[in-house]
């Protein structure tokens, strides 16, 4: 009941019903035959996973741009940060089955006729140091980038712009070979995974649910965040700045910790992303890759929980279809996406559909109190930004 | 007053001699330049009780002994804190300190030698016509802008000029702006909640838990403030009335030694005018307020003393009858 509260009854239907595909799916997949009317084929196993990941990627964003009003448009490389550190275990993975049979180097270096491994690749035979990486340096890159951006007090569109600037230098630095991350090419030809082999089923269906798992958590997450003082503050950041700083606060700190756990729930993202795909490479980092994460959060809705993982999961829903079906016209329908939803629906989905919920009920409110009744509306503000 | 400043400082000085070189001591002559320098003092604070007149720091001047100095250096950096100390005390007793201030934006001078004194525990009103430099000079206070020079203090010796935004709110200094801003998507009651005075940090805020005492400090801001009954709705479905009292709710909530209202009543009713009134004076009982208004009645309905500005300085200053009895006064405010 307490817990129904802290919430709201949606984003536990939600958080139920990931738990519940991380279950339903790989069952129907791997038990159902392929005749059943409810199986899941195998290919769409990733595909979905993919998604999800891209949920998992567009909540990341939605607690800065949402509900502290930063527009990254550089989060794709937090997301790619963390694919490559996965990459690397599963490069290292390979062993001395690659095509060179090299125990100890990833085919790229020993193509490149490097003699040994670089030093930033230690550790990555151990799944633990992977995993870490995998948080923490996405997490440094935006502590470090934040720390310097909202220190300088650079807002608005500027910290956009330096943050596309910061994706696309990425984005050049892993094009170069001599990085030693596999270059153009990326990071590929991936075995297996804590010893289950990449392409299996069965590996396919649990590290779908493993994502699942790990998207229903970070709205766990996101929402305790956001019901805190602390995300009522973000909140205040996000809409009158310089009045929290003449109340005491300094909204530097708040910016960069959402940033920082931002940065390093996309860079989960991004890992878990990469060994369903099987592939990284320097294209995660394309600057516009990061502007369709922020077309996800808008669509579905910013400043919500709900908003940017039905806005991820529709959205990729549609460039599937599109890409399958008219591939050279979807660049055109998500630019068209993103100024309808901009010009008509700014709230999005979701943020729409808890607009009129909300009107409705001060509408009623107002005219029951003027009937003289009491208000029962206790514990429920009027206030939080929809669950 | 002026003689108790003297005769704390004798002993104080006796001790300092047992302590310092001979040659030290006899660095007397730039103490009372430096002196004179520090009691350059604000022209239009002349009447406040708590400035020292002149005559207090001449009394020490008769001391002139040849200087023998130890050091060119030591001397400079006594020389230095002597005078540091002087306008110290000069300062002693006030809340609120300005000094030559000035400030210019692309040449125009906004500020301009600017000096003004507030007392704790008192109320003043600034007035002036619009673009005085009264927002402005709220701005070099509260950390928001940097003085091109001048001297800013609170509480006798805190270099504002030296503290951002955030410290100098946490210092006890609150601030109304001009247009009310307050914190549109969240209820009256967060509003309060998150001006309370207490931990800034993020990571307190994260896992802050609400307790009674905080409870009951909401309760009575919202009491005081009159806005009880709209504790759970959204700020922005406030009156603009009663998002100005919700802004001097917020200030309260920070507890703050000094208050900065600025223009509380602009947009207000008649009615409503008159319950700010109200509910400036009761805050003024137990804490420092400056309030700038164009509203002449609101001023005199606060009936306290009176400083106008104009042209980033101090026209005149006094009360409310005197000061809109003076020519100058009269001529700003007509002549345009
Ligand atoms: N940040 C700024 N940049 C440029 N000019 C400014 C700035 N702040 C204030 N001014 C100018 O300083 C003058 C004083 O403004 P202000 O302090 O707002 O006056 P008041 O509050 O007394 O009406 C105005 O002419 C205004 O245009
Ligand atoms: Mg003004």
């Amino acid at each position: 009941m307490l817990l129904a509260r802290f919430l709201g009854p949606r984003v536990w239907i939600l958080i139920a019903a990931l738990l519940l595909a991380a279950v339903l799916v790989p069952m129907a997949n791997l038990y159902l035959s392929p005749s059943h009317p409810l199986h899941v084929p195998s290919y769409m196993v990733p595909l979905l996973g993919k998604y999800v990941c891209y949920a998992l990627l567009a909540l990341a964003l939605d607690l800065v741009w949402g509900y502290v009003g930063i527009l990254s448009l550089g989060h794709g490389a937090f997301f790619a940060l963390g694919g490559y550190a996965m990459g690397m275990y599963l490069m290292r993975q390979i062993g001395a089955r690659g095509v060179y049979g090299n125990p100890e180097l990833p085919d790229f270096m020993v193509f490149l006729n490097w003699k040994e491994l670089p030093w930033y690749w230690y550790g990555f035979d151990q799944f633990w140091f992977a995993a870490i990486m995998v948080m923490l340096v996405p997490g440094l890159l935006g502590f470090v980038f934040g720390y310097f951006a909202f220190r300088s007090r650079v807002t608005g569109v500027y910290l956009s712009i330096i943050t596309q600037a910061m994706t696309y230098a990425l984005l050049l630095a892993f094009f170069r070979n001599d990085m030693g991350f596999g270059g153009n090419n990326g990071l590929t030809d991936f075995k297996d995974i804590l010893g289950f082999p990449i392409q299996a089923d069965s590996t396919r269906a649990g590290l779908f649910a493993a994502s699942c798992i790990a998207l229903a958590i970070a709205v766990l997450i996101v929402g305790w965040i956001t019901r805190s003082k602390l995300g009522k503050l973000m909140v205040a950041v996000r809409d009158a700045e310089s009045r929290t700083r003449f109340i005491g606060w300094r909204p530097e700190y708040v910016k960069l910790f959402a940033f920082t756990v931002s940065a390093v729930m996309a860079g989960i993202a991004g890992a878990l992303y990469v060994p369903q795909v099987g592939i990284i490479n320097p294209g995660e980092f394309a600057p516009v890759n990061s502007i369709e994460i922020v077309v996800w959060a808008a669509v579905g809705g910013r400043g919500t929980l709900l908003g940017p993982v039905i806005g991820a999961l529709l959205v990729n829903y549609g460039k599937t279809y599109f890409t399958a079906v008219a591939p050279e016209f979807w660049l055109f329908f998500l630019g068209g996406l993103f100024v309808f939803v901009t010009l008509l629906l700014p709230r999005g989905i979701i943020g729409t559909i808890d607009y009129g919920w909300e009107t409705w009920r001060s509408r009623r409110r107002a005219s029951r109190e003027e009937k003289g009744e009491s208000d029962d509306g206790e514990g429920q503000p009027l206030a939080s930004p929809a669950e | 007053m002026a003689e108790a400043d003297v005769t704390n400082r004798k002993p104080q000085d006796e001790v300092q001699a047992l302590f310092e070189p001979q040659g030290v001591r006899e660095e007397q002559t730039p103490r009372t330049d430096a002196e004179g320098h520090g009691e350059r003092r604000p022209a239009a604070a002349p009447a406040s009780p708590e400035s020292a007149p002149p005559q207090a720091e001449a009394a020490l001047a008769p001391i002139e002994e040849p200087v023998v100095s130890p050091h060119p250096y030591a001397t400079k950096l006594r020389e230095q804190r002597l005078a540091k100390e002087a306008s110290g005390h000069a300062r002693r007793d006030t809340l609120l300190y300005l000094d030559g201030v000035n400030k210019s934006f692309d040449g125009f001078k906004a500020i301009n030698k600017l000096s003004l004194v507030v007392a704790r525990g008192e109320m003043r009103a600034i007035i002036g016509p619009n673009g005085a430099g009264k927002t402005t000079m709220m701005d070099i206070i509260t950390g928001k802008t940097r003085p091109d020079s001048g001297e800013v203090f609170f509480n006798g010796d805190v270099d504002l000029t030296h503290h951002d935004e955030a410290a100098i709110a946490s210092m006890g200094i609150g601030r109304k702006f001009q247009k009310p801003t307050v914190f549109e998507s969240h209820t009256v009651e967060d509003n309060i909640r998150l001006s309370l005075a207490g931990p800034r940090s993020v990571l307190e805020a994260l896992f802050h838990r609400k307790d009674q005492a905080e409870r009951d400090r909401i309760d009575a801001i919202l009491e005081t403030t009159r806005l009880t009954e709209k504790r759970k709705l959204l700020a922005a479905s406030l009156s603009h009335g009663q998002k100005q009292w919700l802004e001097i709710g917020m200030l309260l909530a920070q507890d703050p030694e000094l208050l900065l209202v600025d223009e509380p009543v602009a947009g207000m009713t008649d009615a409503e005018t008159e319950e700010t009134a109200r509910l400036l004076r009761e805050i003024a009982r137990t804490r420092s307020v400056v309030v700038v208004e164009h509203d002449m009645s609101f001023v005199r309905e606060l009936g306290v003393k009176v400083t106008c500005l104009h042209e980033g300085s101090v026209l005149a200053e006094g009360p409310l009858d005197q000061v809109s009895a003076d020519p100058k006064v009269i001529e700003v405010y007509l002549g345009r």
